[in-house]
Order: structure tokens, then C-alpha cells, then sequence
């Protein structure tokens, strides 16, 4: 694969001036990369790119304040990137971008509920539209819209935002189903009580482990999390579903106008909670009030942290 | 004697200092009528706000959260309402996908010299929650009570004690 090996000499390349450069490595299982963190040259030929490379690096950068780092993203990562240069969170000087075309990535739950569990896979390898999934008890071929992440179906940025070294040939936008949009609107569908059961339902799964915090790349707040204080107290530690919607709640609108929608948040949780719907819900307002989409523009100011004297589609008065 | 004696639901309001709660002053100094479902809390400016004040009083079983300020370019500290329009809308939107109606919070502006126009507003607010009901969060999380004890004889004194 010619790209890739032109992006781990270009790492190798910036890698004397920077402290060092974040990327994937194969796991523990063939399905999911796990982050590699590369210091040395013989760090950078472990470095992997594919369907696999599933974690957004982004959510590193906010913690590695002052160290000069690279970071390897794909196309939805690199809207984490940007959104975080647009709140200055991250230094552009501080910061080298690699990115190549990415095709998708897989989505473990899908693939777990066909092969029962991630742990019996031993094998995977994706060629055009089927992934092929190797088990003890054989091969499995899966079509890959039953297999990729939702997002990747109908994803519009598949090429790195910004970048400093770019490998491959720039791919067109994926222009396929959005089942992300289309669970969306079956919640909206509902009356109001039909969905606050269905969110009373899902969340009872919840054990407050904020996988889906940690893993958002827009969730910089560390050890300051609203969520963890006792003063104020904005959430008990009771094991209600109310506190945890309430921490839903303050996660999806302290995301209002940032969200990239890179949806580590859902992947990360341990016991699949649709949460995703909320923040496309949320991205979708704030697509409609302002016009502004999340870590496209690095120069655009977020439009929460701004305002206009007459707003062009406020309509305050409206009740 | 309220209107809707017996049958009252909790309504939050969040009120700034500088025009809505001198509005809703004025309309009591006025002894203009008023439901009575309201419970207003002061807050230095309605950019004080957080959305998610609105969030955990829903969340908390209030049936409606309304907020006012003062109007826009009308603002005590110049801009502490533009942020909050933009704040609160965003909310209004995102609601709905929790399971509320979107009738269920409002945000307006009173200044503190209108007394005609606070009561308007809350008499149409606490109308329009009365039209949605309870919320659909207190038969969920079971925190009818409130409800339940203004229907019973003597409201519900000995199931509070």
C-alpha cells in the first residue's frame, strides 16, 4: 500500500522535531487498532491505516498542552482537530497533521451482533464491499454497509480538513443511507412520553462509567467535569436514571455548536446507548438556527460563543 | 383566590434582576391577577442562565421552566440577553428529543416597567402548560405527587407527614 508507506516516511521524516506522533497500531483483535504512540522510527512501522482505525487521536490533543505533537487523522478526526483550534484549545504551531483518504471504519457492535463475540474473531480483512471475519468456527463475509459505522455511510468529509503532509489521492464525498439521520427521525416520530420511555429505557443500562466524556475529543473540561463536583452539586451519586440523563444532558449541550459528530461517545459506551441521537439532534439545531457546522472552518468562531444584535432566525416572540 | 385553585401545577421561572423581576413586581404592586403556579427564581442577569438550570428543573418534575430578561439592546450589562437567545434557543430545539414539548419552556424579555406585560405572559404561559398537562417526567420517574396530594381532601397532608 503505496500511500501509507509515503505517510510513515513523512512521520519518520517530521519525527527529530517533534516529542511524538499518535496513529494505530493492530490490537489485541483484528478488528479494532488500538492508538500507537510513536517516539522512535522502528514505532513508526507499526503504524496501520484501514477499516480498523476505528478511536479518534484527537481526543488526546487537548491534555498534551506545550509538547510538540503529530497526529495521524482521518476525515472525521480532522474536524476534531479543527474545532479545537478554533476554541484555541490546541496550538496550530504545536501541532503536524498526517492524513490520508479513509474509506470507513468498522463498527464492532454491528459486527458483534452477528458473530456473537468480538473476542472469537481471529482474523478480518475488508476488500471493496465485504468484510470478511474469520471465527473458530470459520469465515464469515459481511457487506460492508452492515459493517461500517454509520457515519462512514454517508460521510462528507473523507479526506483529512487540514492537513501538512497528505498521502494518496483525495477521495469524493461517500453519498450513501444515513441511518444516524434516519434513527433520528423514528425518535421524533415518538410522542413525547413514548420517547422519554424509550430514553428512561435506555439509560437505565447506563453505570455512569463516562466512557462516552472520555472519549469525546470536545470534552476538555478534565478534572473540572460539572459532572464530578460537589460544589456545585449538579449531579448526585445516586444510581437513578435521572442523574444519569442529567449527565447526558450536560454532556450533549456543553457539545451545542461543537459536536463533530465523530461519535466516539456511543462507541465507547460499554452497553450501547444510542446516545448519538442527541448530539445530531442537537448538531441539527444549531444547523438550522446558525448555519454552522462543527470543525469545518478553522477560522469560524463557534456560534455559542458569539452572537448577533438581530438574529435571522430567532423568532423570540414566536408564543 | 387563584383561578386554578386545586389544580395548580410548578412552573420555574428564571427572572433576571434588572427587568423581569422589577416586571414582575411591578404587576404585583399593580395587584394585577395572576395563576399561581409560578415560582420565580432571581438570577443576577438571564446570561446567568445555564441551559441545563432549565434541564434539571425539568428533569427535577417541574411541568414547565419559563426564563425572561431584560429586551434585547435593553440588557444591564449590554450583551449578558443576546448570548442568552442564542443559548436558549438552542435548548428550545433540543428538547424535543428528551420526550418534552417544546411548549414546556419559554424564554422571553419584560422589562421592569412592564406590569401589563408580565402578566400577559405568564397568564399565557401557565395556560399553555396547563393545555400540555403534567409533564410526562413525573409519571416516568414517578414524582406525581405534588398532583396527586392538591387532589386528595385536605391536600394530601397526611401522605406529606
Amino acid at each position: 500500500m503505496q500511500p501509507l508507506e509515503d505517510l510513515k516516511a513523512a512521520i519518520k521524516e517530521a519525527l527529530p522535531g517533534l516529542d511524538f506522533v499518535i496513529g494505530w497500531e493492530s490490537g489485541w483483535n483484528p478488528l479494532l487498532a488500538t492508538p500507537l504512540f510513536m517516539y522512535a522510527p522502528e514505532d513508526v512501522d507499526k503504524l496501520t491505516w484501514g477499516p480498523f482505525n476505528v478511536n479518534n487521536p484527537a481526543t488526546y490533543l487537548s491534555a498534551l498542552k506545550g509538547k510538540k505533537v503529530g497526529v495521524v487523522v482521518k476525515g472525521c478526526d480532522s474536524r476534531s482537530v479543527v474545532q479545537l483550534l478554533q476554541e484555541k484549545l490546541i496550538r496550530r504551531e504545536d501541532l503536524t497533521v498526517f492524513g490520508m483518504p479513509c474509506t470507513g471504519v468498522v463498527d464492532a457492535t454491528k459486527i458483534a451482533r452477528k458473530v456473537g463475540d468480538l473476542g472469537m474473531i481471529s482474523g478480518a480483512k475488508r476488500t471493496n464491499g465485504t468484510l470478511s471475519v474469520t471465527t473458530h468456527e470459520g469465515s464469515l463475509d459481511i457487506p460492508w454497509e452492515e459493517a461500517a459505522a454509520d457515519k462512514c455511510l454517508s460521510c462528507q468529509y473523507p479526506n483529512a480538513i487540514i492537513s501538512d503532509h497528505f498521502k494518496g489521492d483525495p477521495l469524493p464525498p461517500t453519498l450513501g443511507r444515513d441511518p444516524a439521520a434516519e434513527q433520528l427521525a423514528a425518535l421524533e416520530a415518538l410522542a413525547p412520553a413514548e420517547l422519554f420511555a424509550h430514553w428512561k429505557d435506555a439509560m437505565d443500562r447506563c453505570i455512569r462509567c463516562y466512557a462516552c466524556r472520555n472519549a469525546c475529543p470536545m470534552c476538555v473540561c478534565r478534572d473540572h467535569c460539572i459532572a464530578q463536583t460537589r460544589d456545585p452539586h449538579w449531579i448526585s451519586q445516586d444510581d437513578t436514571v435521572k442523574e444519569k440523563l442529567m449527565f447526558q444532558m450536560i454532556h450533549s449541550l456543553h457539545l451545542a455548536g461543537r459536536c463533530t459528530e465523530c461519535g466516539e461517545c456511543q462507541r465507547a459506551c460499554p452497553v450501547d446507548i444510542p446516545i448519538l441521537a442527541l448530539r445530531r439532534k442537537l448538531s441539527s439545531v444549531v444547523k438550522n438556527l446558525f448555519d454552522y457546522q462543527a470543525g469545518v472552518d478553522p477560522n469560524a468562531v463557534p456560534p455559542l460563543f458569539t452572537f448577533q444584535v438581530e438574529e435571522a432566525k430567532i423568532n423570540e416572540r414566536g408564543w | 383566590m387563584p383561578v386554578l385553585a386545586g389544580r395548580e401545577l410548578r412552573i420555574v421561572g428564571f427572572l433576571c434582576n434588572w427587568c423581569s423581576y422589577g416586571g414582575a413586581d411591578t404587576a404585583g404592586v399593580g395587584r394585577f391577577t395572576q395563576p399561581t403556579d409560578l415560582r420565580i427564581i432571581r438570577v443576577p442577569c438571564s446570561g446567568r442562565i445555564d441551559p441545563l438550570f432549565v434541564v434539571k428543573a425539568l428533569l427535577g418534575g417541574a411541568d414547565g421552566v419559563l426564563v425572561s430578561g431584560c429586551h434585547p439592546r435593553d440588557c444591564h450589562y449590554a450583551s449578558g440577553n443576546f448570548y442568552a437567545r442564542r443559548r436558549l434557543e438552542v435548548l428550545k430545539g433540543m428538547l424535543p428529543i428528551l420526550g418534552l414539548e417544546p411548549g414546556r419552556f419559554e424564554y422571553t424579555w419584560v422589562s421592569a416597567s412592564e406590569g401589563q406585560r408580565w402578566q400577559h405572559v405568564v397568564t399565557s404561559f401557565t395556560e399553555q402548560i396547563h393545555t400540555l398537562g403534567p409533564s410526562p417526567i413525573k409519571t416516568a420517574f414517578g414524582l406525581g405527587m405534588t398532583t396527586a396530594m392538591s387532589a386528595m381532601p385536605e391536600g394530601g397532608k397526611h401522605a406529606a407527614a
